[in-house]
């Protein structure tokens, strides 16, 4: 090979580099838009995984809006909680650690309990199948059991036994895609340290609710004369106040409607403050198993 | 005339770059599973492919062909010259719209990077050499292999919008069902086939 053909190669390739490289140089130089440099050290912190998750659109976005927008610090659900204190650090924020959130299905009527009133044949949709003549459960309030929640469920944690969605805590990632997709609005984000729940969202009047399930709430009110402020009345039906801890375990057993049930541990009856978060461990536990 | 239009029918439905000549496949499955990020990307597409054909047109004529400037026969460094221009010539555009369109920019700028070396752009460049392309000529074709592939992405967009929706079963969820999808579409554009003779 002539070592003409080699020189002139390389000087066309190189004066084209050259005269593209100084024009890129010029223009980075004359046309440079002022950036923040604390944006540029947030995408620093954050993950850079461009998950999402946060809601935004990156994790460019992102560091933009937490410094212009004053965003909420703690959505990166990637970054977990090392990235959380990096960009309290860096903003100067007290960081504050939300307890993890699960979603609960509020209904306990299963097939043993809770008879159906028709045979519905259509599609396996629980939106569909509540359009077919309000359901086919006799309850207007219980869960249908067609999966609509689990197959929006990013992670597989929710499993239909006995026709009824039960959410694995433990699985759980706070996403709350359930909570829109259920069309009975039975699904509740609850702290996963709560684990006493009012497993029914009926709220007809108790003979009503008898007729229709063996684990309704019928509004005798008992929960609230004995665990106090844990519990409180809407309307017919007792709900759970998610804010206080349940102290006095025996109202799961003593429960006239049986709707009331425990999952899990014990509830630590610390008063709950969402700052002190004493089920940190437990949140952390699950978190490593998510990632594993 | 007759030649700019059937150059567009051309580029755009006979030989679709992305169903026909399977170029640009990477962000014809990359992003396409969102019609507002899809649009993005055509945005940016578009503009690119057809700037890139001005470009590597006035390369090839000036300085690789025999009969340019220096007198040399340099057609064999095509490639290469092609890809660095190409790819300067996008960071300089990104540069430039960050500075004078901001609003522009939020919307392709992450796309532009991305398509700095498609092959896709680089293929419209490569071809407009083969075919021996007058500037006019290539400028149209760039622009309209670029719609072509808009139309493409759209398209398929739109169909894996309504796919996953439809909730396919498991094993076909995701990038099966799509290659799946972008395979029939293909076979759909294959009508075209003897639309220009």
């Amino acid at each position: 090979m002539d070592i003409n053909t080699i020189l002139i190669t390389a000087g066309a390739i190189g004066g084209v580099g050259l005269v593209c490289g100084t024009a890129l140089a010029l223009a980075a130089k004359f046309l440079a838009v002022k950036e923040d440099p604390r944006v540029e050290a947030m995408e620093e912190i954050l993950p850079g995984a461009n998950c999402g998750g946060c809601g935004f659109a990156g994790c460019a976005d992102y560091a933009k809006a937490i410094i212009n927008d004053g965003a909420a610090i703690n959505l990166c659900a990637p970054g977990g909680a090392e990235v959380l204190d990096a960009i309290a650090k860096a903003m100067g924020i007290e960081a504050s650690v939300e307890e993890k959130k699960v979603a609960v299905v509020m209904c306990a009527g299963d097939s043993d309990k809770a008879p159906r009133k028709h045979l519905y044949n259509g599609v396996a949709d629980c939106t569909a199948a509540a359009a077919v003549a309000g359901g086919d459960k006799v309850c207007r309030y219980g869960c249908l059991g067609y999966g609509s929640c689990a197959n929006v469920c990013p992670v597989g944690a929710i499993e239909i036994k006995k026709g009824v969605a039960i959410v694995h805590p433990e699985l759980c990632i706070s996403c709350g895609a359930c909570v829109s997709a259920c069309p009975r609005n039975l699904i509740k984000m609850v702290p996963i340290s709560r684990t006493i729940h009012v497993l029914c969202s009926s709220k007809d009047k108790g003979p009503v609710v008898k007729k229709a399930c063996q684990v309704g709430c019928i509004g005798c009110r008992m929960c609230v004369k004995l665990a106090g402020d844990a519990f409180e009345m809407d309307g017919f039906l007792a709900r759970r106040n998610y804010d206080i801890p349940v102290e006095n375990e025996g109202i799961v057993e003593k429960c006239p409607g049986k709707c009331i049930i425990k999952r899990g541990d014990s509830e630590d009856p610390a008063p709950a403050k969402p700052e002190t978060a004493p089920e940190q461990t437990e949140g952390e536990a699950s978190e490593t198993k998510r990632e594993g | 005339m007759i030649t700019y239009v059937l150059i567009i029918l051309g580029a755009v439905l006979v030989n679709n770059f992305v169903l026909t000549r399977f170029l640009g496949i990477c962000p014809f499955l990359g992003v396409s599973k969102k019609l507002s990020t899809a649009l993005g990307m055509c945005g940016a597409v578009i503009f690119v492919m057809t700037a890139a054909s001005a470009v590597t047109w006035g390369l090839q004529r000036y300085l690789l062909h025999p009969d340019g400037i220096f007198k040399l026969d340099l057609r064999y460094l095509q490639t290469i010259a092609f890809i660095l221009v190409i790819a300067s010539f996008v960071q300089l555009v990104d540069i430039v719209m960050k500075k004078s369109a901001p609003k522009l920019h939020g919307a392709l700028g992450i796309f532009l990077p991305l398509i700095t070396t498609n092959c896709a752009v680089m293929g419209v460049a490569v071809l407009n050499v083969q075919l021996k392309y007058s500037f006019p000529k290539a400028v149209v074709f760039g622009l309209a292999a670029s719609l072509g592939f808009a139309l493409a992405l759209i398209i398929f967009t739109g169909l894996r919008e309504k796919i996953d929706r439809a909730n396919p079963p498991r094993a076909f969820q995701g990038v099966a069902i799509a290659l799946v999808t972008a395979g029939l579409l293909s076979l759909a554009f294959m009508g075209f086939a003897t639309l220009v003779k």
